[in-house]
């Protein structure tokens, strides 16, 4: 059924963009003048996660398109007073699609503007097709190193903040708090492998140590029996029970299977902070500091729901899109690329200063805020961590560090 | 409670100078109103001794506050209760409440004091609205997140910069339509004319620059920039402007970089920057104005600057999260 739909929608897509090489278009509904720029929402309908641990916690269908469609009305304000009108073409591949074949059909028009919402096999999929070459392509939802370091492709802007900029954002508050002594719990994913080296690089560049780490392998069986919190109660003491003194019990727990049972059931009376409990984030529906407030206040009318960090990204993306088209005056996917490379760019995400791109990774720049399930604790970098060029450069894979070799 | 300007130090000095201190009494000093975004409530001032007079509670998140012409109030507007709170000058105390509309941020008033304009930051209007009957005269529909209003000395144009669409939009106030939307840099503040007349000062909080536009051609005629040795580019948010009477001198609050700079307008050369306390934003000069006010919204505080030496004399405390600051004579 999505597939059908996805595929119609993909037919009128390539009707849409045909012709255009992926600049401007006359649009004759937005008026004689009125400049139409497409930028074309990528997404494919993975299975859901399955049941979260928690009630309280849901995945909208529409994540991170919210966001990008909301962000398409606002950048259309402005370009109403400029002549310029945005459009948004959504394109949802079904589950399990060849993205690199449907790749040579969404770019079949010419280069394009592409909203990323692909997991990371599927994006570095869309970014070495051949037709992709010259496109520009905004990533709403990795978070993985590979992708920032040796994986980066010359095509692909990040707009989420990496594990390595979220462990070296936590670690920073912790170390400022004096909270230096690291008890890591890591999970059974791949991912879990990587920020739990995340969490050992952190500490190692900020005078933290990890004095104890176990492996955890949990099986989520018990989640929604009536039962189910007496076993977590047994089981939470039992993989936290370490003989060594610790501060904090820094999770590593990217797929979301165990980290949410830790807070109180802990062996010791100690916080947890990683994946779950206290996290590094790009945004949390509680933050409402540097005129964030006023964005939750519009998304909550515009999609009747709380806005997520991925609705962020979305958001965040098309109004990039939007600075380099109005205020950059590029027309192509190429002269935006170049633009967001440039001295000339920057984008304001609600963190208190302008968001600008790394060019070494093409990560975006930004302070990370450190966030509980209701309130923000903290937003990092924290005040005395330097860098010679911008302090948000202490969080993640810094110019001398970086294993991205971008192809020009 | 004595009378208001019969301050302590006054009081100390009675003996000594009993017909120069009731002169003083008699002759009430003016007063600084400073809206508490999150206290709810308007710090008022003494002009002379910076001691507080009166705490006044106001209605939710006062932020954009300002004299009537007539200086008999000051108005503020309380955002999260879509109003603005009129506060009566002599008693110090709120006597009444005039709707707006939506989350009302700052406000300006017509020259004559009739008409008030309010940016109504959630729903990307300004409401004009009749000052006697708080009578809504219409609704103009700029860009997203409006917030700081210029109103030119002729008062045929209001000016509101929206933040989200960083813009300045010009509207004609015989028609009530925008005629001119001029792009600036990154979430544009506030928008001041020079005393001139000849130009339009625009800051941009992100983009970190004051765009100067020719309100003729409605062109940006020139970006003036900010370094500041030893802070990064980044904390660099210029928000508050204020020009001297003679328009030789301005001074540009720079928000989280913790200084205002002081800006030749006629070579747009940064002569000098002044710290204040942490991230000010709105500015205000004295009656005479030789003196500066500086709301710091993180140390609670507001630092005066004495304007011909240019320097920082001292820091007051106010509420918590001071916003903006008027002056009544």
């Amino acid at each position: 059924m999505i597939g059908r739909r996805a595929a119609r929608v993909l037919g009128l897509l390539v009707l849409a963009l045909a012709g255009t090489s992926g600049a401007f278009v006359a649009a004759a509904a937005a008026g004689p003048d009125a400049r139409t720029f497409p930028i074309v929402y990528l997404r494919e309908a993975y299975p859901g996660p399955g049941i979260m641990p928690s009630l309280l916690e849901s995945r909208p269908e529409d994540e991170g398109l919210a966001g990008a469609e909301d962000g398409t009305a606002e950048i259309n304000t402005t370009g109403k007073f400029l002549g310029v009108h945005f459009k948004l073409y959504v394109v949802t591949l079904p589950a399990g699609a060849d993205v690199a074949a449907q790749a040579r059909k969404v770019f079949a028009p010419g280069p394009a503007v592409i909203v990323a919402d692909l997991r990371a096999d599927d994006l570095l999929k869309l970014a070495d097709a051949p037709a992709a070459k010259n496109a520009l392509i905004l990533d709403i939802r990795t978070i993985e190193d590979s992708l920032r370091q040796r994986d980066c492709r010359a095509n692909v802007f990040h707009i989420l903040p990496s594990q390595a900029m979220r462990t070296d954002a936590l670690a920073q508050f912790l170390v400022e708090k004096r909270w230096s002594r690291w008890f890591l719990l890591q999970g059974p994913t791949p991912q879990d492998a990587v920020y739990a080296a995340d969490v050992r690089r952190s500490a190692a560049r900020y005078g933290a140590r990890v004095v104890a780490a176990r492996s955890y392998d949990y099986n989520p069986g018990s989640r929604r029996s009536d039962t189910g919190y007496q076993q977590i109660q047994t089981q939470m003491p039992l993989a936290t029970q370490v003989g060594t003194g610790y501060d904090v019990l820094f999770v590593a727990d990217e797929t979301d299977l165990f980290g949410d049972y830790l807070p109180y059931n802990t062996f010791d009376a100690r916080p947890v902070v990683g994946t779950q409990g206290l996290v590094a984030t790009a945004w949390t529906p509680a933050f409402q500091s540097y005129s964030a407030l006023q964005m939750q206040n519009r998304f909550q009318l515009f999609a009747h729901r709380r806005m997520t960090e991925r609705d962020y990204g979305g958001w965040l993306a098309v109004n990039i899109v939007g600075d380099a088209v109005m205020r950059g005056r590029q027309t192509s996917p190429a002269g935006i690329r170049s633009y967001l490379r440039s001295d000339g760019f920057l984008v304001a995400g609600f963190k208190g200063e302008g968001l600008t791109f790394r060019t070494w990774d093409q990560q975006l720049r930004q302070p990370v805020l450190i966030a509980q399930p209701l309130m923000v604790v903290s937003m990092s970098p924290q005040p005395g961590f330097l860098h010679p060029n911008n302090t948000s450069d202490t969080l993640g894979f810094d110019q001398p560090e970086t294993q991205c070799r971008l192809a020009q | 409670m004595p009378p208001r300007a019969m301050t302590g130090r006054c009081a100390a000095l009675l003996a000594f100078a009993v017909v120069l201190c009731s002169f003083a009494a008699s002759s009430r000093a003016s007063e600084l109103f400073v809206s508490n975004e999150v206290d709810d409530t308007v710090t008022v001032l003494d002009g002379d001794s910076y001691r507080v007079i009166a705490t006044i509670p106001t209605d939710q998140r006062p932020r954009g506050i300002i004299e009537t012409p007539d200086h008999k109030a000051v108005l503020v507007c309380d955002g999260d209760s879509n109003n603005i709170d009129v506060i009566d000058t002599k008693t110090l105390k709120v006597v009444r409440r005039i709707d707006t509309g939506p989350d009302p941020e700052t406000l300006a008033t017509s020259l004559s004091g009739d008409e008030l304009y309010v940016s109504n930051e959630n729903n990307a209007l300004v409401t004009v609205i009749k000052y006697a009957t708080g009578k809504w005269i219409t609704q103009v529909p700029v860009g997203i997140e409006p917030e700081g209003l210029a109103v030119s000395k002729d008062g045929r144009t209001v000016v509101v910069v929206s933040e989200e669409t960083s813009m300045a939009h010009f509207i004609d106030t015989k028609t009530w339509q925008v005629v001119a939307n001029v792009l600036v840099d990154t979430r544009p503040r506030v928008a001041v004319y020079t005393p001139d007349q000849r130009y339009l000062w625009v800051s941009s909080e992100v983009g970190g620059t004051v765009s100067v536009i020719d309100p003729r051609s409605h062109q940006v005629v020139h970006v003036i920039n900010f370094q500041i040795p030893g802070v990064d580019k980044q904390y660099i948010g210029p928000i508050g402007i204020q020009f001297t009477a003679d328009g030789r001198t301005a001074f540009v609050a720079l928000g989280r970089a913790n200084r205002v700079a002081v800006v030749d307008p006629g070579s747009y050369e940064v002569e000098k920057y002044i710290l204040v306390g942490q991230r000010p934003w709105q500015l205000t000069f004295s009656p005479d104005r030789s003196k500066l006010y500086v709301a710091n919204g993180l140390t609670n505080d507001v630092t005066i600057i004495d304007v011909s030496s240019e320097k920082a004399v001292k820091s007051v405390p106010v509420g918590r999260l001071p916003w903006g600051i008027a002056v009544v004579p």
